[in-house]
């Protein structure tokens, strides 16, 4: 019962997580460190993980991996590998735990966890008890890395 | 398992490459050779070569450091150089009247921070100190603009001598604390200092070209703000893009910070004050 009741107040203070999705804290990770379960249960929507991909205020992923998908784009970062053809060599429940949390799967890694809100040192102020990304954002950039086929 | 294997192995080969605009440009400010690249200090255990920042520069901004009339600090440079000549607080003196020469000041930056009667000092402590206990003056703020210039033109006159910051003896406490905040993961974005400066130096991070995060050219110029940057405004502003809460300017984090941060950069010339973007 009470950690039912904590459950909800944490729920209601993140006020990120809607219905019927998964709060950050409760994302199943496998040994591997994948998340076979969609975090919404809403189909992720390509376009839209296309935009979140590129945004500097949402994922920024190119800040650090380049993607020929994105040519558009004029800067994109080197600091982890390309992520072109990342579903031939990835499954999707591989993706959605890379992206909300890589340390599962890498350990150390310098790659931010965006499905997660809580255990940081010093955020800032309007950061605090956020996650990046929104779970549906989430699956909408799963969706989109699926189309990285070779 | 092979699959991470063979990843890991990709990014590792892609840190291994440290891509330069170009490796073998020498910086020559007014025909004085300056020392980019220097063997890494004995402390230093996962870097061999320290790099200055300037060696990461794109040639245009690389270009602006070799002239100091091209070099738009100088334009503080000069406006602190009155500064240094006016009278100032109820003792009606200037820096000029107990400093009659400010070249006298050579040699002053390699050493900062240091320790004195057990406490911290930066250059800009020094500067305040000067101020609130010789002149009687209002200690100016620690980045503004004035204290900003002032130091730019005190680290100036060390401009060619290498970086030699003490870490041992009454000094270790406070680089200790540095190492541990340069390693300590902070912000939600969770990086270190080291994550980008140590780990990816020589990558482009979007459109940034990561270098070691050196401070030999500090104070410097930046394109982006065109006006001085202090060491402890760059060590905020990463913080703030990790989205981590930043320390204060002048706190004592900062300062052992500091300390640190120039014990990795022995070796390399002062270039104070450097261009970048
Ligand atoms: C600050 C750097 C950084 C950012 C930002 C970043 N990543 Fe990564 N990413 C890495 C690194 C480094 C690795 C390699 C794992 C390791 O060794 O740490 C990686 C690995 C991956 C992989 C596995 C790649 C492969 O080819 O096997 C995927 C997929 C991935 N990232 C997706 C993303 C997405 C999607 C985003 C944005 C939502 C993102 N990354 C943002 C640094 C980053
Ligand atoms: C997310 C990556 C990242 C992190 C983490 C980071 N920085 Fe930076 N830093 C940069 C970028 C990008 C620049 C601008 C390009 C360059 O000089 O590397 C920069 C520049 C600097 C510079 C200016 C170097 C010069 O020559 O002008 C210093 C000094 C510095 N960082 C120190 C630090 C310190 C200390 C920390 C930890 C508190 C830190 N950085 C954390 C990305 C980062």
């Amino acid at each position: 019962m009470k950690s039912y009741v904590y459950g909800i107040a944490f729920a209601c203070a993140a006020s990120v997580v809607h219905a019927g999705e998964t709060a950050p804290t409760a994302v199943q990770f496998d040994e591997y460190g994948a998340v076979p379960v969609s975090l919404t249960g809403v189909a992720g929507d390509p376009a839209n993980g296309r935009k979140v991909f590129a945004n500097r205020k949402q994922g920024n992923c190119l800040a650090c991996h380049q993607n020929a998908e994105l040519a558009e784009q004029s800067f994109h970062g080197q600091v982890g590998p390309a992520l072109d053809g990342v579903a031939s060599r990835w499954e999707e429940g591989d993706l959605r735990g890379i992206v909300a949390n890589s340390k599962m799967m890498f350990e150390g890694t310098i790659m931010p966890a965006f499905y997660v809100d809580a255990g940081y040192t010093r955020p800032l102020e309007k950061f605090d008890g956020k996650t990046i990304l929104s779970a549906q954002q989430v699956e909408d950039l799963v969706a989109y890395l699926l189309t990285l086929t070779d | 398992m092979t699959l991470k294997a063979l990843m890991l192995g990709c990014a590792a080969a892609a840190m291994a490459t440290v891509a330069f605009a170009d490796e073998d440009a020498v910086l020559s400010i007014e025909g004085e050779t300056m020392v980019t690249q220097a063997a890494a200090p004995a402390h230093m255990e996962n870097v061999d070569t320290v790099y200055s920042g300037w060696t990461f520069r794109t040639p245009e901004t690389q270009a602006l450091q070799l002239d100091d009339f091209d070099n738009p600090a100088f334009v503080f440079v000069d406006q602190a150089l009155e500064l240094y000549e006016t009278a100032d607080g109820t003792a009606g003196k200037s820096c000029m009247d107990c400093h009659a020469n400010v070249a006298d000041f050579a040699g002053l930056k390699t050493s900062l921070p240091r320790v004195e009667d057990g406490e911290l000092v930066t250059m800009t402590n020094l500067v305040n100190e000067c101020r609130t206990e010789r002149m009687g003056a209002e200690p100016w703020k620690y980045s503004g603009g004035q204290m900003s210039a002032m130091t730019a033109l005190l680290a100036h006159q060390s401009r060619g001598m290498p970086m030699d910051v003490t870490i041992d003896g009454d000094a270790a406490p406070f680089w200790e604390k540095g190492k541990e905040l340069y390693y300590t993961r902070v912000g939600q974005l969770d990086m270190s200092c080291s994550n980008c400066h140590e780990d990816n130096y020589g990558v482009m991070i979007r459109a940034d070209h990561l270098s070691q995060g050196q401070i030999n050219g500090f104070p410097t110029y930046r394109l982006k703000n065109a006006k001085i940057n202090t060491t402890h405004g760059r060590f905020k502003g990463c913080m703030k893009n990790i989205r981590a809460t930043p320390f204060k300017e002048g706190s004592p984090e900062f300062k052992a910070l500091e300390l640190y941060v120039a014990s990795r950069s022995t070796g390399l010339s002062v270039e104070s004050p450097s261009v970048r973007n």
